[in-house]
């Protein structure tokens, strides 16, 4: 019975006194230590043959560090590629990083790393060790496309991967639509989607949703304008709402944004997005002058 | 007051891998000790007498019952300064010498430092193993462990000494010894409850006997009693059967093997009997008194009842 | 009580001093530490960090062996060769047994890691030729070691309370590995949600945190450690220490011996 109690209390006791251990060690101590064996061969030599294990332990850590610098908006990610590269050093034929990584590092702060040509190397490296595993050429040419805006290199890519006896024939029509479409909207749309379909990872799912809106958005938002500049040439004048514009058969209904919500018909005759708070990336449809709001909009 | 007094203390242990059934080892046992008394506590291997033991020690625990040590509850630590324990072929600590050993047991029993210095020179004096003190017990032969032993569970001068099969596994000369070490206790006053599957031991130290078995209390005996149930009776052996008719008179019973003839009588009739013999010319082989009373009790109490039904 | 506990804990101390597999390991302890300069001259200007790092986890390690392997006997073999019997029939709490036996093993490592260190400290001043201000920071490193001593003697301990000797040994050494990956594991629980957040972060809190007692590398280069982190992970370990010993004495309280 006594020793019951004391049990109970000395426990709690532990748990309070860890979490003042947590405060005081703070965020250095933890970074320190992740690069403290910064070369993957003493590591190898260390791991006594676990090497596959411990290439999972870094990868986790390197998940671990993109969410929580993710989390913060951060605009630096410094240890994001060393972890990658140790991972991958540890197991070369670790594909989630390769694919997740690269991307966690190819996509502008505050949403990645920012090192798109650091992302490159990360993946090329995997094409070398694993050259039978078509979709990090998906990948390679997503990163030219879009982070390097590099298009020749994306359909060489594409071009590449399509190769593979296993890719899916999706891989042939992006390398064409990069000759043909390079830059275009629904190119992008079509590899954002690809992207999505092709992840399983929370976070870049979302943001290749999010990319995927913005892009209709941004479609979506010039052609709305033309209508209401159609309305106004017929009528004289500019519409009080979307209402008028149905009757007008202009437009079948009221049109709304890919959240669901219904676009802002401006009395200039100008369209706006209700939130652009829920539609990161849209270049079209913003307030005049409005700025994203920093902190944990995501 | 008695030393020791159990009441229907009992130890079922759980066997059986998946389905747990209940194995008795030892069944509601009731006995009493008085002090001052030698009681034997006797049973066939496994008979359940290390059991009681561990029970009244506070190694395991009572499925059921209680116990009272000197008038307290037997797991009361108070209790404990007043008994003393020597396990079954017990083994010590033998990276220690059996001074520091003694020295050890007597501060756990709460023996002041100065009192230890007196007494423990003076104890190993007592079991034969003042030269010994300072050798480690890894170099003890057997007899030397038994007694280093008797001495750890009297060095804190108790009043109830418990030992657990004291003489097994010695030989003839250390048989003596412990055997002379628990009749000094008995004479120092001691209460002394003591296992054995050994009669002769038991015949000649206790005062009463408990005869257990299959986990089972199955009589308790005064040994006096006993032994005067035969006391008064010789078992003499010869060669030369044909002095039989001569003496058939004399014998309370008699059994002839060849020329070798085995008979029973009366102390009284003993002088007579071998004076016949001598005229007769048989050859006398033995004379025994008789003390085999213990024995055919044990014997009684221990065989399986469902062998005596048959 | 006091003289209870503290004849107990002597003779548990007492055994291990006089066994030769104990001499042995620290032998061994001690001739990595002194070999430490070597590994010191294959790469230049690192002598002193390498001699550092090895010396410091050389006296952590050897001291984790040692506190495993003494610890899963210490109430097993009582029990195994009845020794046991011999206390429990005097006036010994069945806690003060294990408190004694505990604070027992702590007493050995302690004077062990008083050995290694001493030895250490020799290496160090035959590399530096002198001590300076920084090497007294070291101690931290070393009393933290004592701290991760008295964690890994508790555990293992809990186990042998219940378990057989070589699953003891098993149970502890894994906890040990679990432990210095804590932070993973706290940064886990951190990222995780629902039902996956609740459990893992039972985890941080249930297995001991050696992460944040190992500040070899952090010693090694000569970077201060706080006082306050002292103080708390102090109190981290006495608690936790105190609570796995409190499990034991719970669970071995309601044995039967056999």
């Amino acid at each position: 019975m006594i020793a019951a109690i004391v049990l109970a209390a000395t426990f709690t006791g532990s748990v309070l006194a860890l979490q003042q251990v947590e405060n005081s060690r703070g965020e250095q101590a933890t970074l320190e230590e992740v690069l403290y064996i910064p070369s993957a061969r003493v590591l190898k030599r260390l791991s006594l043959g676990y090497s596959g294990l411990l290439a999972d332990i870094y990868w986790t850590r390197a998940v671990q560090y993109y969410g929580e610098k993710h989390h913060e908006d951060a605009m630096r990610y410094d240890v994001l590629a060393p972890l990658l590269d140790i991972t991958t050093d540890l197991d070369p034929h670790l594909l989630v990083a390769y694919q997740h990584g690269s991307i966690f590092l190819s996509q502008p702060p505050p949403v990645g790393a920012g090192q798109p040509d650091k992302a490159v190397a990360l993946l090329e490296k995997g094409i070398r060790a694993n050259p039978d595993y078509w979709r990090l050429y998906f990948t390679l040419g997503f990163v030219h496309y879009f982070d390097r805006k590099d298009y020749t290199a994306a359909e060489q890519a594409f071009e590449k991967g399509s190769e593979n006896p296993n890719a899916l024939p999706w891989m042939k029509v992006m390398a064409a639509a990069m000759a043909q479409h390079a830059g275009e909207p629904a190119t992008a749309m079509e590899i954002w989607q690809r992207l999505y379909e092709n992840s399983e990872d929370k976070m870049i799912r979302e943001n290749a949703a999010q990319h995927i809106a913005a892009i209709r958005v941004d479609q979506s938002i010039p052609d709305l304008e033309r209508r209401v500049e159609m309305y106004r040439q017929a009528t004289g004048h500019l519409p009080a709402s979307w209402v008028e514009l149905a009757r007008a058969r202009i437009l079948p209904g009221i049109p709304v944004d890919p959240t669901g919500t219904a676009y802002k018909l401006m009395p200039d005759g100008t369209v706006q997005v209700e939130d652009p708070d829920k539609l990161p990336y849209i270049t079209h449809g913003l307030p005049p002058g409005w700025k994203r709001s920093p902190g944990k909009q995501r | 007051m008695w030393a020791l007094e159990i009441n229907g203390l009992a130890k079922s242990y759980p066997v059986g891998f998946l389905r747990k059934t209940l194995k008795p080892a030892l069944q509601p046992l009731h006995l009493t000790v008085e002090e001052g008394e030698t009681f034997g506590f006797l049973g066939p291997n496994g008979a359940g007498k290390t059991t009681t033991l561990k029970l009244l020690m506070g190694i395991i625990f009572p499925t059921a019952g209680t116990a009272q040590i000197l008038g307290r509850h037997f797991h009361d630590p108070e209790v404990k300064k007043q008994i003393g324990f020597l396990p079954e072929q017990p083994y010590f600590y033998d990276y220690l010498s059996a001074t520091e050993l003694l020295d050890y047991y007597a501060q756990l029993s709460g023996v002041p430092a100065d009192e230890r210095r007196k007494r423990i020179p003076a104890l190993l004096e007592r079991v034969g193993l003042a030269d010994a003190g300072k050798k480690q017990l890894r170099k003890f032969s057997k007899g030397m462990l038994q007694r280093v032993g008797i001495a750890q569970a009297i060095v804190h001068d108790p009043k109830l000494v418990f030992l657990d099969e004291p003489m097994s596994g010695l030989d003839p000369i250390g048989r003596r010894e412990i055997r002379e070490l628990i009749q000094g206790l008995k004479d120092e006053g001691k209460t002394v409850f003591f296992s054995t599957h050994i009669l002769s031991d038991a015949e000649a130290l206790c005062d009463r006997v408990a005869v257990i078995h299959k986990g089972e209390l199955r009589g308790i005996g005064v040994v006096e009693a006993l032994k005067s149930a035969t006391a008064d009776q010789v078992e003499v052996i010869w060669h030369g059967a044909g002095a039989l008719p001569a003496v058939s008179s004399l014998l309370k019973e008699s059994r002839v093997t060849g020329d070798m003839v085995r008979a029973i009588v009366s102390t009284g009739s003993a002088d007579l009997l071998l004076e016949k013999l001598r005229q007769q010319h048989a050859q006398l082989i033995s004379f025994t008194p008789l003390h085999g009373a213990l024995e055919d009790y044990f014997l009684a109490h221990t065989s399986d009842r469902e062998e005596v039904k048959a | 009580m006091i003289s209870r506990l503290s004849a107990i804990s002597f003779n548990t101390f007492r055994e291990a001093v006089r066994d030769r597999v104990l001499y042995n390991l620290i032998l061994f302890a001690l001739l990595l530490v002194a070999s430490a300069p070597l590994f010191g001259e294959i790469s230049i200007g690192l002598e002193k960090i390498i001699l550092v790092n090895v010396g410091l986890s050389a006296i952590s390690l050897f001291g984790i062996i040692i506190a495993i392997f003494i610890g899963i006997g210490l109430v097993a073999k009582e029990i195994e060769k009845k020794t046991l019997y011999t206390i429990l029939s005097r006036p010994v709490r069945r806690w003060e047994f294990i408190a004694g036996k505990y604070i027992g093993l702590v007493m050995t490592l302690v004077v062990n890691a008083a050995f290694m260190a001493v030895g250490f400290y020799l290496a160090l001043l035959m590399v530096s030729r002198g001590l300076g201000k920084d090497d007294a920071a070291l101690l931290v490193g070393i009393y933290f070691i004592i701290l991760e001593f008295l964690v890994v003697t508790s555990i293992t301990l809990l186990f042998s309370s219940f378990s057989t000797p070589i699953f003891s040994a098993i149970f502890a050494f894994a906890l040990f590995v679990i432990g210095t990956f804590a932070d993973d594991l706290r940064n886990f629980a951190w990222a995780a949600t629902g039902l996956t957040r609740w459990f893992s972060t039972a985890v941080v809190y249930l297995v001991p945190n050696f992460a944040s007692l190992n500040v070899i590398s952090q010693v090694a280069h000569g970077q201060p450690v706080s006082g306050r982190l002292i103080l708390f992970n102090t109190i981290y370990a006495l608690l936790y220490s105190a609570a796995a010993i409190a499990g034991a004495v719970l669970i071995f309280e309601r044995r039967n011996l056999k």
